[in-house]
């Protein structure tokens, strides 16, 4: 096992793959997180002119592939006049596609809280906005917070595919290194033991998180 | 040229995209056909293969779930011919993309087959099935129905996964998209928007046929728990 | 042997607690023995181990002169030939109550499915539901599942059934179609054990009621002499508050 042994020497590479990993899926989550409530609140709560167009969005981006909507990024916007580096172009796709997974499950979390919630925050005397924001939201993210984790998970694993826009990620990395020593064998047995960590390390940390913000008797219908 | 000009111009290569997009569809029918019958396979031992088999059956699951799309397909594509096999890109991708999906499956399954109340299998048993025949005539069917749902997701994410065997050198509809972008790369954004169109066709028609066998294989009393109506 | 059904000495035991403490006793062909006890004195555990739906730790049982307990026994043979009536009905819920009829003759006793269907239809008529064939089971009442669940077990020609509080999960005024089919099955010579709390048709169908309690038979004997003179005090106590409780004659 030649080459496992030889795997020591581009460790320090594939580290920096994986950092390059970890920053652009914190990036796109973020970036969706905030995109992906804003279309929620826009769907649930929006008169049609806003509810309309969120719900476009959100089918465009879930019945499209994540590579296609890359390369409309990276290649496409150029066409019209805006270049982006690629990797803004990478976590934009990523932070894009996953706003409207995660604006899904915003929804159903909203949905979920009951109604009587919103009318005694009202019968308080809060505005509209007050009672979704203390009361309906605070209660919809803790019931988002399994689906969440899952979309967490899935766009670390799809992040992989920035290396198709020459991003060096932990992917693009693997696959530079390998195509330099042509031995995508071991290199990518290597690669795929880091995401298999990476992928076990976050999603246990999510599960502990679970548990921490846990309120007993909340929880989604048929969600768990 | 405005944009629809553009769109107008892509439909000179539409043809071509639309052969290639075939690749896609060929793709995914393999795929789900390794994925369903592995799937049910590692389901049907996660709940009944006992100690050995069920660990290992999770092992496998949460190995190819955890192992990104892409590096599977490298994996399967390079993997082989390191041992002096060689492999075409389709074959690699049907195997890394099948049994990713199986591994998907599996939980899906599983969950559909642990939705069932034991009292299904006592009842079967009691009247004197074996295991495998209580599992085929009683416990199956319940669960593939209820896996439907569940499924359809399964099945939306795939259709747009097969465009990652781009990656491997398929000539499926994303490598031809490039093409034309090599080849007039003001045309870019409107290939793009076609073969993303392609796909919100492909995924529509997919869900709006999962629904109506849902529809037909519906029965009363039968559902997830905690599904409402 | 002569008994069609002879259970001798069985035991059972679910970590520390011993549900079963050596049980036996016989039953003939046509006969009705109807067991009473307590909750959580072994009844179920005593029925299912009769078709070892769940494995005895010691004792043996006795189907006509073969001994189901052997390990050499194929189970699924003798099962064929015991029905068994759930508490909650369990049926198929994915077939109708034609096809959940007629699952058991095709798929256990290899019948061809123009015969398992016709057989299916007697069996449904028998319990008065021929219109209900093509029901689901979520399309039935309570007490309607409970008689497609007595006609699956009956479309199996079985030596004998064996019933686990058949009625405890039915409104009250859904329990008498149910034993009224009991009782008429009773009538035309079916041997049947049925574990219930229903002491009015214990009293009129049964030939014989045992009671267990804690895992052991307390006392048995025909109906008219263990209800007026209990000779155990167990006994006398466990009718009272069954009365109490069910009204009596049910
Ligand atoms: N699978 C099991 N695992 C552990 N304990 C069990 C199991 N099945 C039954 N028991 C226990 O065995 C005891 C007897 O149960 P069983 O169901 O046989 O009683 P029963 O007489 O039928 O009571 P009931 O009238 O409530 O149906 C109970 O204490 C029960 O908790
Ligand atoms: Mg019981």
């Amino acid at each position: 096992m030649t080459g496992f042994y030889f795997a020591w020497d581009f460790l320090p590479k594939l580290a920096q793959g994986l950092l390059l990993t970890v920053e652009i899926t914190a990036a796109c989550i973020s970036l969706g997180f905030v995109l992906g409530l804003l279309l929620a609140l826009g769907r649930v709560y929006g008169p049609r002119p806003i509810s309309i167009p969120c719900s476009v969005y959100v089918h465009f981006f879930r019945g499209t592939p994540l590579l296609t909507q890359l390369f409309m990024v990276y290649f496409g916007l150029p066409n019209w006049g805006v270049h982006l580096s690629a990797l803004t172009s990478g976590i934009l796709a990523l932070g894009l596609n996953t706003a409207a997974y995660q604006a899904e499950y915003f929804r159903g979390a909203i949905q979920a809280v009951k109604r009587g919630q919103l009318l005694a925050a009202r019968a308080l005397g809060m505005s509209r906005l007050q009672a979704i924001r203390h009361v309906i939201l605070p209660q919809a993210f803790r019931i988002v917070i399994p689906s969440w984790s899952n979309e967490l998970i899935l766009m670390l694993k799809y992040s992989s595919i920035v290396f198709s826009i020459s991003l060096l990620d932990l992917m693009g990395m693997g696959k530079r290194i390998a195509a330099r020593h042509f031995n995508y064998f071991e290199v990518f047995i290597v690669v795929a033991l880091f995401y298999l960590v990476l992928v076990f390390v976050l999603s246990q940390s999510l599960r502990w998180l679970e548990r921490r913000v846990r309120v007993p008797g909340l929880g989604a219908p048929g969600l768990r | 040229m405005g944009f629809l000009g553009q769109l107008g111009q892509v439909g000179h290569y539409l043809p071509m995209l639309l052969r290639a997009s075939l690749v896609n569809l060929e793709l995914l029918w393999a795929l789900l056909l390794i994925g369903f019958s592995l799937g049910t396979l590692v389901a049907l031992l996660q709940v009944y293969g006992g100690r050995l088999l069920g660990t290992l059956a999770y092992i496998y699951e949460w190995v190819f779930r955890s192992v990104p799309a892409l590096v599977l397909l490298f994996l399967f594509y390079y993997g082989p011919s390191h041992f002096g096999l060689d492999i075409q890109s389709f074959l690699a991708a049907c195997l890394a993309l099948g049994f990713r999906s199986s591994a998907y499956q599996s939980q899906i399954f599983r969950g559909a087959i642990q939705a069932i109340p034991t009292g299904q299998m006592v009842a079967a048993r009691a009247l004197g099935m074996s295991r495998p025949r209580a599992i085929l005539h009683v416990i199956l069917p319940q669960a593939f129905r209820l896996a439907i749902p569940g499924w359809s997701n399964e099945f939306s994410s795939v259709t747009k996964d097969t465009t990652l065997a781009y990656a491997v050198g398929l000539n499926e509809i994303m490598r031809y998209a490039k093409i034309v972008m090599d080849r007039q790369y003001e045309l870019a954004m409107a290939t793009f928007i076609v073969v993303a169109l392609v796909f919100l066709a492909f995924t529509y028609s997919g869900n709006a046929l999962l629904g109506q066998l849902e529809r037909r294989f519906r029965i009363p009393g039968l559902q997830m728990p905690g599904a409402t109506l | 042997m002569n008994a069609l059904l002879v259970v001798e000495d069985l035991h059972k035991r679910y970590g520390r607690e011993e549900v079963l403490k050596g049980v036996s006793f016989e039953l003939e062909r046509g006969e009705t023995k109807v067991i009473i006890g307590p909750s959580g004195t072994g009844k179920s555990t005593l029925l299912r181990c009769i078709n070892r739906l769940t494995e005895p730790d010691r004792g043996r049982v006795w189907l006509d002169g073969v001994e189901v307990t052997s390990p050499k026994t194929n189970i699924n043979r003798i099962r064929a030939q015991i029905g068994f009536v759930f508490q909650d009905f369990n049926l198929f819920t994915h077939l109708t109550a034609l096809e959940n009829v007629r699952l058991g003759p095709m798929r256990v006793l290899g019948m061809k499915k123009a015969e398992a269907t016709r057989l299916a239809m007697e069996e449904l008529a028998r319990v008065g539901l021929a219109d209900k064939a093509e029901a689901y089971p979520a399309q039935l009442s309570g007490g309607q599942q409970q008689r497609v669940s007595i006609a699956r077990a009956l479309a199996m020609n079985p030596k004998l059934i064996l019933f686990d509080e058949p009625t405890s999960a039915l409104d009250p005024e859904l329990i008498g179609e149910v034993l009224t089919v009991m009782t008429k099955l009773a009538q035309e010579g079916m041997t049947m054990i049925v574990v219930t709390h229903e002491m009015g048709f214990a009293r009129s169908v049964a030939d014989e009621i045992i009671f267990m309690e804690k895992g052991v038979i307390v006392e048995q004997g025909p109906p008219a002499q263990l209800f007026s003179s209990p000779k155990h005090p167990r006994t006398a106590e466990f009718l009272r508050k069954i009365t109490e409780l069910y009204g009596g004659e049910g």
